[in-house]
């Protein structure tokens, strides 16, 4: 399963919103708030075909950051962590595939989707989605979230041994 | 993303200006991401101060190590605000987003120098709003997904929900209402048979979805509907072929199928009843239906909508199946079907309000597009109050039976919508309440007449 630090998970499995860095075409970072989902092992982001740009980028270039910053849409919690990884995008079928992937952990940190999804018909672009899954590779975390200090960093078993 | 024309964002790419990073001093705390050695995007957050003269953006130096700003390319720091509300979803979404390069750290704190911007602020641009302005965005990403993939990848819909956005399926109650009250006032006469009454219910309202797919058609060839970025449930077309979730051609053998159907069930009672008068009156109902956007006529085009509108789903909807029952014309059917015709004109007219820009942009001249809102607001309570006083002047003048004064209870409908006009005029998802009150006003007045008639049958029948 998953190696990212416990106090880290926390925040994951909380988290109603992220930024999700990506790097764009000319190399600079480009930031995206998202809502963050986690299995365990891995973070799923997701993105509408209408706001698809960010998709471009992560094919052209897998590297990405998840930061996790804000107390307000943390519940509270404080602490602040970023995890770089590496990203795949899910996108064999936008209409439903992201259901089948990750609408259960969507619906578990927000279940107010459900009552979104039945309003499918008034924005159908909206809903056709491609899945983000994000590989952590080094985690930097910040207890507190006070980045005036150096962050605990941890890195991926996989990264080390390589 | 060549080729694609983005739309998006409240705040479009632009160089700072001092009113940008005084908008990003509203925020609590920043995030700042640049590219480390690996190639990895590294963000962290951050403290910030603000020197909107200097155009320059003061940022505590994160500690640690490998976590020094680098100063010799392009950073990222955005500020970012969402207040998530559980069981709702979130609201006071906004983000600011700025490139450019920092200085050497200066006592733990580095100076950032941006050179570019961009955000959103979903106060300024709604999120629905922002939605459809990014519209081409998914077009493109799903044209070159299908172009990797070899094959066509559509956004999709359940067949239900397909048919009812493409033809507008809830509409159906403004010809439902007149149909039932032109067979209610023909049985209060003494004339009424189920079965062409059915016929009529359904040849009417495959005429009416046939009139909204037409009506699609042409909106969509002619750019109203790709111009209108403020689509609300009640406004803005079905724009299944803006979002591909149908093609022009399916929409247009639709539209040419559902008016083949009306008029095969239109020759049908016009052959049961042999009243040529029915022929004309169905001949001109489905002629409305195709010149109201179809060129060269283009009745909304000219200016004439809204009285086009108000003569189908008034006297041609209520005496059609009147006549159809009694065979025959009747000045009571007549009357009634003005406050009726009045009414459905008016809920076009209220969902005109919100398209009335994208409209004006093509040449579509609805009353709203024309007249300044006082104005618009005026017209509405004056043709409100018009479709009361018709009634009442039909009751009093012994036209109509007694009881259909209780349409009367519907006023402070009418009233609401005019007061809720003044308060959302330029807000059309706000507005969009107001819309539903309106068509209720419809149906209450519909609904209310046809019980008033419902009661003149049964003091008939009882007496």
């Amino acid at each position: 399963m998953g190696w990212l630090p416990e106090p880290v998970e926390r925040l994951l499995e909380v988290a109603l919103v992220g930024e999700l860095t990506v790097v764009g075409p000319n190399g600079r970072p480009i930031t995206h708030p998202l809502i963050p989902l986690h299995d365990g092992e891995r973070i799923y982001m997701h993105s509408s075909t209408l706001f698809s740009k960010k998709l471009d980028h992560i094919k052209r270039n897998p590297k990405v950051a998840v930061a996790l910053s804000d107390p307000v849409a943390m519940k509270g919690n404080a602490d602040r962590a970023t995890i770089q990884g590496t990203a795949r995008i899910i996108e064999d079928d936008p209409h439903s595939q992201w259901e089948g992937l990750i609408l259960g952990l969507w619906r578990r940190k927000e279940p107010v989707i459900d009552s979104f999804l039945k309003m499918r018909v008034a924005l159908p672009l909206f809903f056709e989605r491609a899945v983000i899954e994000i590989t952590p590779e080094r985690c930097l975390y910040w207890a507190e979230g006070d980045t005036s200090r150096a962050p605990r960093v941890s890195t991926a078993p996989h990264a080390e041994s390589a | 993303m060549a080729g694609v024309t983005v739309r998006g964002g409240s705040v479009p790419a632009h160089p700072p200006a001092a009113t940008d990073l005084e908008r990003l001093a509203d925020y609590p705390f920043v995030v700042v991401s640049w590219i480390d050695d690996a190639g990895y995007p590294l963000s962290v957050a951050t403290e910030f101060e603000t020197d909107p003269a200097g155009g320059v953006v003061r940022l505590r130096a994160p500690a640690g190590d490998g976590l020094a700003i680098p100063t010799d390319q392009q950073v990222n720091v955005i500020g970012s605000h969402i207040r998530p509300k559980p069981g709702e979803g979130y609201d006071e979404r906004r983000y600011l987003e700025l490139w450019g390069t920092v200085g050497a750290p200066i006592k733990g704190h580095v100076t950032f120098s941006p050179s570019r911007v961009w955000g959103w602020d979903e106060a300024e641009v709604p999120f629905f709003e922002y939605s459809e302005r990014s519209v081409p965005q998914s077009r493109h990403y799903l044209a070159r997904l299908s172009a990797e993939r070899g094959r066509i990848i559509r956004p999709r819909l359940s067949p239900f929900w397909l048919a009812l956005r493409t033809t507008r399926l809830p509409f159906l109650s403004a010809t439902v209402v007149p149909v039932l009250l032109g067979i209610a006032i023909a049985a209060s006469h003494g004339a009424f048979t189920w079965w062409t009454a059915l016929l009529t219910l359904i040849g009417a309202s495959l005429a009416h979805l046939a009139g909204n797919v037409t009506n699609d058609v042409f909106d969509t060839r002619s750019g109203a509907d790709d111009a209108n970025v403020n689509p609300t449930q009640f406004s803005g077309g079905s724009r299944v072929v803006i979002y591909d979730l149908v093609t022009i051609r399916q929409l247009s053998v639709l539209a040419a199928a559902l008016f083949a159907a009306a008029a095969a069930i239109g020759l049908l009672l016009v052959w049961v009843t042999g009243s040529l008068t029915l022929l004309w009156i169905g001949l001109a109902g489905i002629l409305i239906g195709i010149v109201y956007t179809a060129p060269p006529i283009m009745l909304v085009y000219r200016g004439l909508g809204e009285i086009a509108i108000a003569f189908a789903f008034g006297p041609i909807l209520l005496l059609g199946a009147y006549v159809v029952q009694a065979g025959r014309l009747s000045w009571e059917a007549a009357v009634v079907s003005v406050p009726m015709g009045i009414l459905v004109a008016l809920i076009l007219y209220v969902n005109e309000v919100p398209d009335r820009v994208g409209d004006a942009s093509v040449g579509k001249r609805t009353l709203p597009a024309r007249l300044a809102p006082k104005t618009v607001r005026q017209g509405y309570l004056v043709a409100a109050l018009a479709a009361f006083g018709v009634i009442v002047a039909g009751a009093v003048g012994g036209l109509l039976p007694w009881p259909t004064l209780i349409a009367l209870a519907a006023v402070p409908l009418a009233l609401r919508v005019h007061s809720g006009m003044g308060l959302h005029y330029n807000s059309p998802y706000t507005l969009m309440a107001v819309m539903g009150t309106n068509i209720k006003l419809h149906l209450a007045v519909g609904g209310l007449l046809l019980v008033a008639y419902l009661v003149t049958i049964l003091v008939a029948v009882l007496g």
